[in-house]
């Protein structure tokens, strides 16, 4: 891996986590409302599948996506904004922090009803494969998602098929309260790709290296034209499954053991300087060492200052987005309007009341 | 170059056309391909345009119609055909949630150029879960539109306006009305698709109906006309957005109104037909509307029953005589 993947993975990651802190501060000050559901403890997932994407590469996610979309390019000012509800926000308002869309960046939006985006993501892989296109498209969604009817019917016509789908799921082990084993009578979200003959397997989602070999050979095997493909990446929230949750269901001891896999730590501890330290090579586990010490020595190191200036650049970008949110007006009922009426073509409406 | 045919055949000419026009259209649905289509709409287009333009689905309504709206996503103007309405509960995510929310949630920035067609309505004795029509579930979501053709000339053209449109819009189709023939002129300019036309010129009183009931309502017209009452037809055409100036317009000639529907009269579509017109024409009526609408019941499998769950012509015709026997309009 070269110095400048790692440098954008250490970027991202770390931005990944500054962001959704303020956004909880700026929850927290009555700047956001409704329903913010925070992504820290799972950057690596985010920011491993979405640079082994190619820019013609369609994703589409579920309501924990701001992480995916400053990933994939849109400005944080507009993220913010969009989380504020202004009119400089990337969705102008309307969509607000469950719904980002932003279709230069085929980003194909964040959705709020649990696997609606299965059918969505196979559409678009239609839609490639109709045209014979060297892209793919990306589905992410959480363990609480597979059971829900719209995974069966997805995967099988995505199979059935072969498009070219990526099915990533961000297993975090809760579907909002209720642990995977009281929802999923099978545990292993990579088991059920089986029953509609995909290829899938199940990794460790917090190491953000890990994560980027495996969706870059997965979509390889996609793009060589072997349909659509599965990856299970264990990873964990720190937070509730939104600001209204204080997460009481989860044992305060089990919230504590997985921080230490934090996956912003790990990525800094991975790009830092040096070996690691015997006690650390047999805390990480055998299988990260080889990886551990190759990228290290292989591609160039990253001192403390170098980390410290990354994360006070961070810092500039999240205050200047959170400047830039509140300084944004309001949407009013006709950019309301505008964006329901956009695509009517040909024809004026008849209806007055509607632009009263 | 006008000729006869049934209104499957226009859809069917009307996809046709469309499909060898344009590379981005494409339909699917439960048969519509080797089979041609449980109302033969498809009817050979797989043979012309192959297997991924005209795709057989599994029976999976919320998985292909949310197909549809990602292939939407990309700019493709896929034909979604939902075998009857009431498979489509099973999409209504998909049509509700995503197919009417996204252009406008994305801030304008996606347009949704999906169609879904769908037959509908009480048919012959296919009981209560394949006989219903829902109109009004759809009319109550914005971003929605919602076409209901009842001849084959404007099946033909709604339908190719439909696929033209970067809206979502919805066909309802209706099972009886498939077979049943009417001129197709392909050469004058069509109007626009929500836009109601007049079917049969009146001064009475004005009857407002829409799919396979309009041609009913023409029917009693007819019957109305032998007893010197003249009845103006307004066929809606469109559900959503209706036209209420085209309405207004005959009520403020005739003051009286009727409005036929098939479906349950609470909560229906004629109850926003029948408040909507009341609102704009109040000063012009000379009575309270009425509607002639179906039973509120599912529909019975048992043929006499079915039959008296929703409107005959003679039920229309009578409405109309006893409206225009009120009192007449006063000053």
């Amino acid at each position: 891996m070269d110095r400048d993947t790692l440098h954008r993975f250490l970027y991202d990651m770390l931005l990944a986590r500054a962001f959704e802190e303020r956004a909880a501060q700026e929850y927290s000050n009555g700047n956001i409302a409704g329903f913010l559901h925070l992504y820290p403890g799972e950057e690596a997932v985010a920011v491993g599948v979405i640079h082994a994407a190619e820019p013609s590469d369609y994703l589409i996610t579920t309501y924990r996506e701001h992480v995916h979309a400053l990933v994939r390019g849109i400005p944080a000012r507009q993220v913010m904004a969009e989380l504020f509800g202004r009119r400089d926000g990337i969705c102008k308002g309307m969509g607000g922090s469950m719904h980002l869309f932003d279709k230069q960046c085929r980003f194909m939006g964040g959705y709020a009803i649990v696997g609606e985006t299965f059918p969505v993501a196979t559409g678009i892989g239609y839609s490639i494969a109709l045209r014979d296109l060297p892209e793919a498209v990306i589905c992410f969604f959480g363990d609480g998602a597979v059971n829900q009817g719209t995974f069966h019917e997805a995967l099988n016509m995505a199979s059935l098929w072969n498009l070219p789908v990526l099915f990533v799921c961000e297993n975090n082990h809760y579907q909002i309260g209720t642990e995977i084993h009281r929802h999923s009578a099978v545990v292993d979200v990579y088991k059920r790709a089986c029953a509609y003959n995909i290829p899938a397997e199940k990794l460790d989602g917090m190491d953000v290296i890990n994560v980027y070999e495996a969706t870059r050979h997965a979509l390889a095997k996609i793009r060589a034209g072997n349909g659509p493909q599965l990856l299970e990446f264990e990873t964990y929230r720190f937070r509730g499954h939104s600001m209204a949750d204080a997460g009481n269901y989860r044992p305060r001891s089990e919230v504590s053991s997985q921080a230490s896999r934090d996956p912003v730590e790990t990525v800094i501890h991975e790009a830092g300087i040096g070996y690691p330290s015997q006690a650390e090579i047999a805390a990480a586990g055998p299988d990260l060492v080889d990886q551990l010490v190759c990228h290290v020595s292989a591609t160039g190191h990253f001192n403390e200052q170098h980390i410290e200036n990354v994360r006070r650049e961070i810092d500039d970008v999240v205050e200047d987005a959170v400047q830039f949110a509140l300084s944004s007006p309001s949407p009013t009922l006709q950019d309301a309007r505008d964006s329901l009426y956009c695509n009517r073509r040909h024809e004026t409406l008849l209806e007055a009341s509607h632009h009263d | 170059m006008t000729e006869n045919l049934m209104l499957w055949q226009a859809l069917n000419r009307a996809l046709d056309i469309e499909m060898a026009s344009d590379e981005s259209v494409f339909t699917l649905g439960e048969d519509v391909g080797l089979y041609g289509g449980s109302y033969r709409v498809t009817e050979g287009l797989y043979a012309k345009y192959g297997e991924w333009r005209v795709r057989d689905t599994p029976i999976s309504e919320g998985g292909f119609t949310g197909l549809g709206v990602g292939a939407a996503l990309t700019g493709m103007r896929p034909v979604v055909e939902i075998m009857t309405i009431n498979f489509a509960l099973l999409a209504l995510d998909a049509i509700i949630n995503m197919a009417a929310k996204i252009p406008f949630m994305s801030g304008g920035q996606f347009p949704m150029p999906l169609v879904i067609r769908m037959p509908g309505g009480v048919a012959r004795q296919l009981a209560a879960q394949h006989s219903q029509r829902l109109e009004h579930t759809l009319m109550n979501v914005p971003g929605l539109r919602i076409v209901v053709p009842a001849t084959p000339q404007d099946a033909w053209w709604q339908l190719r306006q439909a696929i033209a449109s970067d809206d979502p819009v919805i066909v309802l189709e209706h099972e009886l009305l498939y077979f049943e023939k009417g001129k197709l002129d392909p050469v004058t300019p069509p109007p626009p698709m929500h836009q109601a036309i007049v079917r049969r010129e009146g001064t009475d009183l004005t009857l407002v109906s829409y799919s396979r009931m309009a041609n009913l309502a023409v029917e009693a017209a007819q019957q109305l006309a032998e007893q010197n009452i003249q009845a103006e037809v307004i066929d809606l055409r469109s559900l959503s957005p209706i036209d209420w100036e085209t309405c207004a317009r005959s009520l403020h000639k005739t003051h009286r109104l009727v409005v036929v529907e098939e479906d349950c009269r609470f909560a229906g579509a004629g109850a926003e037909i029948a408040a909507g017109l009341t609102e704009r024409c109040f000063f012009d009526l000379d009575a309270v509307p009425v509607r002639v609408a179906g039973l509120d019941m599912p529909t019975p499998f048992n043929a006499e029953l079915e039959a008296a769950s929703i409107p005959r012509v003679e039920d229309i015709v009578s409405a109309a005589v006893q409206l225009t026997g009120t009192a007449s309009r006063s000053g």
